[in-house]
């Protein structure tokens, strides 16, 4: 996973790129905008994490050079505005998520993985499967162990988003965006709920459980 | 109603508002003063051109009847009584419906010679000049018309009248008094048209003003009012207010500058201490005292980001820059999604969280802030109310207004606490038992305010009923 972390904030930039490398990532780093297209341009990076203030060329001009010369490289955007206009504006230039700063380590981790993972599928998948829970996307259809579960819409589209990010953490703010399309802030866990909700469905009764909590950073399906 | 007879019933309400807006304004009393001070002057002109032409007349009759006398005094001289009664006999006979008037009466009143049938009844004045009223004396007349002469004593007792028919003057007379009228009513037009105009121009001036400085007030501290380029008193003032706004910006842009700079500079290494704990957290071992002391010291560093994220979020909404992002907006769907976001959350405390709704109910707002604010009110719903209440989120639009109400049967808040609770940090639990940073509803206010809306906090009899209120949205076919 080569990552190119483009960001002025020095102290930032260390403590973002020691994490990433213990996290398992190579990562470079650019301290300006300039330097920072270059090295995107040149190098062939997995994910690029962009500071949206960046002296010499902001976040949103390395993107839409990038862009226009046919560079698809996924880019998650850093920024201290969070705005949503700011957010609209970074991802119609063509980013592919945005964290707005501070935000906790594990929130980046969870969205560079999302991204590396959508950078590798071509084709939209038409059928989930983790351990023998099973979901069908076309039928909208969700079974464990060849028994069929009945679920909400809502329901439906949070298993889907956790299935497609099987064995990978997804954080609730994540969820929120992708389950329920709002960018707000919940005073209450209400996503704790849900998820309980979701678990009676699919792990109640069944052995071993999938939908796992990952304290401090979100919640996980995996087999083991 | 269907929207374009609402639209249209709209258009009529916004054009009687601005009647009364206009007839209220002092522009338009002064234009009114302009327009009555105008007609009492020209009123005057034209009064003292009636009385110089007509007076002139007047004199001119006046003039014409002492010729004649004279001409009669000589014969009455020259051939005594004999050659004046030939003389008027002769006049009269030449012209027997003509314009004057002879009367020769012996002392008895009895008539000698002349083309009346009797003496007048009306006294002269100090100069023998008498006014008196003719009637009948040509066949086609019938009507009394006015006529003036002049009455003398003869030495043998004999009295004389001597005067001329004036309706010719007083028709000319008519006319001219048309004439004035007319005139007087056409300048009362022309100032009221002009009176209007300025006033008008004046309100519209005065408007852009309003204008303006209501957009500063809803938070929009860049505008300006618009400068006619006539350097006049308006332009002045304008001037002077523009003057006075830059100056407020600046100051206030230095203000939020401090404060960003402070949000900046606590934000970021309060981000790193928390960041630099999760690293610790993951160096620890999995279980044991050691993590889940990083792990509450992880979470009490969270708790103080959340609280000066909301801080600063609720300053930057109330800065008003946010409504760029405004847009259509159907509370409808969104109302339903923080009922099913939060239905679950009720019922783990085994309270019912009802939605009522009727049609489309469009407003002109931020997807995400809406959502946020309702979000709030429900969650303080769900908090504040006793296991197993009731909950409800009502939307109706009526009157061109759309209320949104949430309801509960909790312990309510009293109403002296009704204002209190936007500040922010006030809670009305002192005890603070419950979670929450007390912000929730000072940022719900700032969204609300945000949207131009109402929010009004009553009584649910039991419970809290908060009602927030929009303008509706008219969403145009195309």
């Amino acid at each position: 996973m080569r990552i190119l972390l483009v960001e002025d904030d020095r102290q930032m930039a260390d403590y973002l790129r020691k994490a990433l490398v213990e996290s398992g990532a190579t990562v470079d780093q650019a301290g300006d905008g300039r330097e920072g297209l270059l090295m995107a341009a040149s190098g062939d990076y997995d994910v690029l994490i962009l500071d949206r203030m960046l002296p010499g060329l902001d976040g949103l001009g390395i993107v839409r050079t990038l862009r226009a010369s046919g560079n698809r490289t996924p880019v998650l955007f850093l920024s201290a505005l969070g705005e949503v206009d700011d957010r609209v504006e970074g991802l119609r230039a063509g980013g592919d998520d945005y964290l707005t700063k501070p935000f906790a380590f594990s929130e980046l981790q969870a969205r560079v993985e999302a991204l590396l993972r959508r950078g590798v599928s071509e084709a939209p998948e038409t059928r989930l499967c983790v351990a023998d829970l099973e979901m069908d996307l076309l039928k909208r259809e969700v079974q464990r162990a060849g028994r069929p579960i009945q679920l909400q819409p809502r329901e439906f589209r949070l298993l889907e988003c956790l299935m497609q990010q099987a064995g990978r953490v997804v954080t609730r703010t994540m969820l929120l965006e992708q389950v329920w399309d709002y960018h707000f802030d919940p005073q209450t866990n209400v996503i704790d709920v849900h998820i309980s909700r979701l678990r009676g469905k699919i792990d109640k009764g069944f052995e071993p459980p999938l939908l796992h909590t990952v304290r401090g950073a979100g919640y996980m399906i995996r087999a083991e | 109603m269907t929207p374009p007879a609402l639209a249209l019933v709209g258009a009529w309400t916004e054009l009687r508002e601005r009647a009364v807006r206009i007839l209220r304004s002092s522009t338009f009393r002064l234009a009114l003063l302009y327009v009555l001070l105008l007609g009492v002057s020209v009123a005057i002109l034209l009064e003292f051109i009636y009385w110089s032409t007509a007076g002139y007349m007047d004199r001119q009759i006046e003039a014409t009847i002492q010729a004649e006398i004279r001409g009669l005094a000589e014969q009455y001289r020259q051939r005594g009584l004999t050659g004046l009664t030939a003389v008027i006999s002769e006049r009269v006979a030449r012209d027997p419906v003509g314009s004057s008037v002879y009367l020769l009466v012996d002392g008895e009143l009895h008539l000698i010679v002349g083309n009346l049938d009797r003496w007048p009844v009306e006294l002269p004045d100090a100069d023998g000049w008498i006014s008196f009223h003719l009637r009948e004396r040509g066949p086609d007349r019938s009507e009394e018309h006015e006529a003036r002469a002049q009455v003398f004593r003869l030495r043998s007792g004999l009295r004389l009248l001597v005067g001329r028919d004036v309706r010719d003057l007083e028709a000319i007379r008519a006319v001219i008094l048309e004439a004035l009228g007319w005139g007087l009513a056409i300048t009362a037009g022309l100032a009221l048209v002009g009176g209007w105009l300025m006033s008008a121009s004046l309100v519209r001036r005065l408007e852009s003003i309003n204008q303006t400085s209501r957009e500063i007030m809803e938070g929009d501290l860049s505008r300006r009012i618009p400068l006619s380029g006539s350097g006049d008193d308006f332009d002045q003032l304008a001037a002077s207010l523009n003057r006075m706004l830059e100056r407020i910006e600046a100051l206030m842009a230095g203000v939020r500058q401090v404060s960003d700079n402070i949000a900046h500079d606590l934000r970021t290494p309060l981000t790193r201490l928390r960041n630099k704990l999760e690293l610790l957290r993951a160096e620890l071992p999995d279980s044991g005292s050691a993590r889940s002391l990083a792990e509450e010291t992880i979470s009490d560093a969270e708790e103080m980001l959340a609280t000066f994220n909301a801080l600063l979020r609720i300053a930057r909404i109330e800065s008003g820059s946010r409504r760029s992002a405004f847009g259509a907006l159907d509370l409808v769907p969104l109302a339903e999604d923080v009922v099913e976001l939060y239905e679950p959350v009720a019922a783990e405390r085994d309270q019912r969280l009802t939605l009522e709704r009727g049609g489309p109910a469009w407003i002109l707002g931020d997807r995400d802030l809406m959502f946020q604010a309702l979000a709030n009110l429900v969650d303080n719903a769900i908090k504040y109310t006793p296991v197993g209440g009731r909950l409800g989120v009502q939307l109706n639009v009526a009157d061109d207004r759309v209320r949104l109400v949430v309801t509960d049967d909790g312990p309510g808040i009293p109403s002296e606490l009704r204002e209190r609770v936007f500040r922010r940090f006030f809670r009305v639990d002192d005890s603070r038992s419950t979670p929450g940073s007390g912000l929730g509803l000072s940022l719900v206010l700032a969204i609300v305010q945000l949207h131009r809306a109402t929010i009004e906090l009553g009584d649910n009899g039991p419970g809290l009923r908060v009602v927030l209120g929009f303008e509706s949205w008219m969403v145009r076919d195309t």
